[in-house]
């Protein structure tokens, strides 16, 4: 009915407006249908005022969600002034304040949602608002973030896509945009040194330097939407959700209880935070590099436990090595190494447990494991020297050989003589 | 009834290829027992331990499995599961090494006792193609367990051809059958070892035995001025030969106790991405090869020292072989001191370089 | 005396013969009886009988050096996972309670296919083939890599 009463020239801007569309856009065929009456899109892109981000991959862009369906107005109207007048609804650019509520307009209705993502959770806002983003643009801050800050407007891809500034890969360079920027966050008093920090350590130099996405980017830690330094009882869970094992020893040990006791920072307190490091034996015991030093004092109980710990580690890990070396020489010297290699990776194993026993502060606990893995060592070892034996006892069965043919050498010597003789007479 | 029946088998055989001429001819055959009479030994002693050699490789061929991701695993297989493996490995090695040995002792002792020289020049010129052929059996077979000083040192020994100008690059890329030592190196060298380099060895070999026994052992000059009578002389066989099987079983026996308490080790596997260890070495009957162009300057007269040095080699390599053909041309009265003095002249010279090569 | 003389000399000869013939045969003959393991690379591995595998059970193979955990799920599929933990190369071991792949040193967690789905392994477990022959398990290398 509408198409019948529509002019000439305005189907021709339809159609040309469904071509520029359709053209590149085959891929999302369909949903593009959508803007052959997007009368907004037309005008802006005319006039060349469409917002500076714009990006034809946009999420929304390519399902099919109308400038009309966030800023309102009417889009299929042809009339200018009708089609951005407040009669039509028409809100235009929200002011930083309104953002998440714009965008909450959508994103927290379920029932909207589901139809697009049946997966995507709803609560961003909600979440947000309990943020330290959220709760200072509620106190009317303007520089902190909203959800355009690191989602951008007009090209928003899924965090999914690694080209989104969301994407694992790209968190932080997202999250440095601002707090890397000592001028900008003067007035916060918080470090700006995070990223340079974390681009060092063994979390950043696995995601940024290898492009391990098991590691973790900055929300991993604190959150997105809901973002928040990680409280002193939860950061062991946040280090928790990865390194289980070590959290859970560490929280059920008495260490653990003192920590909370005395309010420290659980992991942080010896790890670090975003300048974490490889972990050596070294950060144990009552060395230089000894972490255990910084609160325990010559005597106490804790430097007795801490060198005693450290002696075992060490104990079981320098046979390890003795133990490598000897199996390399085993393989060097051609003599079978497969079994040596099986008890040398039991006994890893058990040096690996026993690492991550550590964090019990249980002398028993990592006495067993260190034994244990010592015992394995040990059979490699003995298993290795006696191979490297072998390769030389391996002499004796010369012993039968040469004497046969030592035997058969002196005979013939005396046969030659024989000959000789008889051919003298 | 022995000596019956070895008559009857003998009769049979002659009356079908008429072999008596060879029986007496072999009964007939003389050797001459002098001073010097101990270094017509040392070719039997080469031959003996190539015949080893043939016997431990075709043994070995039948586990290694040539190829980048197999030759070192079978090599490792060959000693750690075949029983003996390690055995017959450590000696194909060993062997190896006393080959070249023995054939360069033996090459001395023609040189110096004169016995090269006419009627003897094409013995002495096959006898040269055996240890040009022998090295290059040792040099195609270090290859072939695919370890790390192997391949670096095949790749630092194949790096030299293309220092010989024009053809180099042409020997080179021909050689290691790619620009670079690769797996296609391996099965190249793989082929030669084990099919080009025997199959013209044998026949080269079958030669200098033929000439050997045409001519009979060479007599030196003052065995030659001895009264008849005081020419001592023992039958070739069974006295001859009786001495070079006593030979041959003192020099198994010597072999099995190095095989035994001088194991050879696999080494670590080549990574060709790696970069090249300290101390890549060749073979020590290389080294003063190596060592002398590793010596030379970089650049001689606007020439490249290396390309110097291979040609200098090379020209010394083809004078050696033809050495009976202009050591005669040589004044007769000064002949034998200028020789003998050449000849310790190379013998000084490979010994120094050798001992550089080791120390430094 | 001389014919004794000789006598014992070709007793003496005749043994030092055999003796060296008996010490080169007896190498050379070892040498040529094929080894257990007839191969240098191991290209598969026999596992025992499929029905006598306890099923929800997992056990360790030696695959040539490396560790293969061979897995009969609870609906009696065979299932061969490298058993080498992306992580830190500690042995996994298969949980019957939860049907996925555990490795105890921190707690990384496998499903069936191999894919890390939890803890801190950054990359799936290599998976091999299984098949049963003569009602025999025979695990072989993914051809794809040989």
């Amino acid at each position: 009915m509408s198409v019948l009463k529509l002019q000439p020239y305005k189907i021709f801007t339809v159609l040309i407006t469904g071509m520029v569309l359709l053209g590149p856009g085959l891929v999302s065929g369909e949903k593009q249908l959508a803007y052959t009456s997007n009368t907004c899109l037309a005008c802006h892109k005319d006039e060349e005022v469409l917002p500076e981000d714009f990006f034809k991959q946009d999420i929304h862009f390519i399902s099919g969600i109308l400038c009309a369906d966030c800023h309102g107005g009417d889009s299929a109207e042809e009339d200018e002034e009708l089609a951005m007048s407040a009669r039509r609804g028409f809100t235009g650019v929200p002011s930083k304040r309104q953002i998440p509520a714009f965008c909450g307009k959508c994103h927290s209705k379920i029932e909207y949602m589901r139809v697009y993502r049946p997966r995507i959770a709803t609560d961003q806002v909600q979440q947000y608002l309990q943020s330290v983003h959220g709760k200072k643009l509620g106190q009317g801050d303007e520089k902190v973030a909203d959800c355009t800050s690191c989602h951008s407007a007009h090209r928003i891809l899924p965090a999914s896509d690694p080209r989104s500034s969301t994407h694992a890969l790209n968190v932080p360079q997202t999250c440095k945009k601002c707090h890397s920027n000592s001028i900008y966050m003067k007035e916060y008093n918080i470090p700006t040194d995070q990223f340079e920090q974390y681009a060092k350590s063994v979390h950043g130099m696995a995601l940024m330097d290898k492009g391990d996405l098991a590691s973790p980017a900055c929300n991993d830690c604190h959150g997105n939407h809901g973002a928040t330094p990680p409280g002193l009882e939860s950061i062991s869970h946040v280090c928790g959700t990865c390194h289980l094992n070590n959290m859970q020893y560490f929280s059920d040990s008495k260490m653990g209880e003192a920590f909370v006791e005395q309010k420290l920072h659980g992991c942080e307190e010896c790890h670090g935070n975003h300048g974490i490091q490889s972990t050596s034996d070294n950060l144990l015991g009552i060395g230089e590099k000894a972490i255990c030093m910084n609160c325990h004092e010559q005597g106490d109980d804790g430097y007795i436990t801490a060198d005693a710990l450290h002696k075992m580690l060490r104990r079981v890990v320098s046979l390890y090595d003795s133990a490598k070396v000897k199996r390399n020489k085993v393989q060097q010297i051609g003599m079978d190494d497969i079994e040596i290699g099986f008890l040398l990776q039991e006994a890893k194993q058990s040096i690996v447990q026993a690492r991550t026993l550590i964090h019990t502060f249980d002398t028993v606990k990592v006495g067993q494991k260190t034994a244990e893995g010592y015992k394995k060592t040990k059979q490699a070892v003995i298993l290795a020297d006696n191979t490297i034996n072998d390769f030389y006892v391996r002499r004796y069965g010369f012993g039968a050989a040469t004497f046969f043919i030592t035997i058969l050498i002196v005979a013939l010597f005396f046969k030659i003589r024989e000959i000789d003789k008889q051919k003298r007479a | 009834m022995n000596k019956k029946s070895d008559d009857r088998l003998l009769n049979w055989l002659d009356e079908r290829f008429n072999i008596s001429p060879f029986l007496d001819f072999m009964k007939h055959k003389q050797v001459p027992i002098h001073k010097h009479s101990v270094w017509y030994y040392m070719g039997g002693v080469a031959l003996f331990l190539f015949m080893v050699q043939v016997l431990t490789g075709i043994l070995l061929l039948l586990y290694y499995q040539p190829g980048v991701d197999s030759s070192y695993e079978s090599i490792r297989f060959i000693v750690t599961k075949v029983n003996f493996g390690w055995l017959i490995r450590s000696l194909h090695s060993w062997s190896a090494n006393l080959l070249v040995l023995f054939i360069f002792i033996h090459m001395f002792s023609t040189f110096f006792t004169g016995a090269f020289k006419n009627p003897r020049e094409l013995t002495w010129l096959s006898g040269f193609i055996l240890l040009a052929l022998a090295l290059g059996f040792g040099f195609s077979g270090y290859l072939l367990p695919w370890n790390e000083l192997a391949f670096f040192a095949t790749k630092v020994g194949t790096d030299i051809t293309g220092a010989v100008p024009l053809v180099g690059k042409a020997i080179k890329i021909f050689l290691r059958g790619s620009e670079d030592v690769t797996g296609g190196t391996l099965l190249r060298f793989y082929a030669f070892h084990v099919a080009i380099i025997p199959a013209i060895f044998t026949f080269v070999l079958s030669v200098h035995l033929l000439f050997i026994q045409r001519q009979g052992m060479h007599e030196p000059d003052f065995y030659k001025k001895l009264p008849r009578e005081k020419q001592k002389t023992i039958a070739f066989f069974p006295d001859f030969f009786l001495k070079d099987i006593l030979l041959w079983l003192i020099v198994l026996n010597i072999l099995l106790f190095l095989a035994v308490f001088f194991p050879w080790d696999i080494g670590i596997k080549a990574d060709p991405f790696a970069s090249a260890p300290q101390g890549i070495r060749p073979e020590w009957y290389f080294m003063f090869m190596f060592q002398t162009l590793k010596l030379l300057p970089a650049h001689i007269l606007f020439i490249e020292g290396e390309i110097v040095g291979v040609l200098m080699f090379g020209v010394g390599g083809v004078a050696w072989m033809l050495l009976p053909f202009w050591a005669g041309k040589i004044n007769a009265q000064i002949r034998t001191r200028v020789l003998t003095t050449l000849g310790l002249l190379v013998v000084a010279f490979i010994l120094v370089m050798t001992i550089i090569g080791y120390v430094m | 005396m001389s014919i004794n003389r000789r006598n014992f000399l070709n007793i003496f000869l005749g043994t030092g013969f055999l003796g060296w013939v008996g010490s080169i045969l007896y190498p050379l003959i070892s040498y040529l009886i094929p080894p257990k393991v007839s191969e240098a690379k191991i290209q598969s591995v026999k596992a025992g009988i499929a029905a006598d595998f306890p099923s929800n059970s997992g056990k360790i193979i030696k695959f040539g050096r490396k560790p293969v955990i061979l897995i009969k799920t609870n609906k009696n599929k065979f299932v061969a996972l490298s058993a080498t933990c992306t992580h830190l190369d500690c042995i996994v071991r298969y949980r019957a309670d939860t049907n996925q792949i555990l490795c105890a040193c921190h707690n990384g967690l496998y499903d069936l296919k191999g894919r890390n789905i939890s803890g801190p392994p950054p990359r799936p477990l290599t998976a091999f083939n299984v098949n049963i022959l003569n009602e025999e398990i025979i695990i072989s290398k993914p051809s794809e890599m040989s």
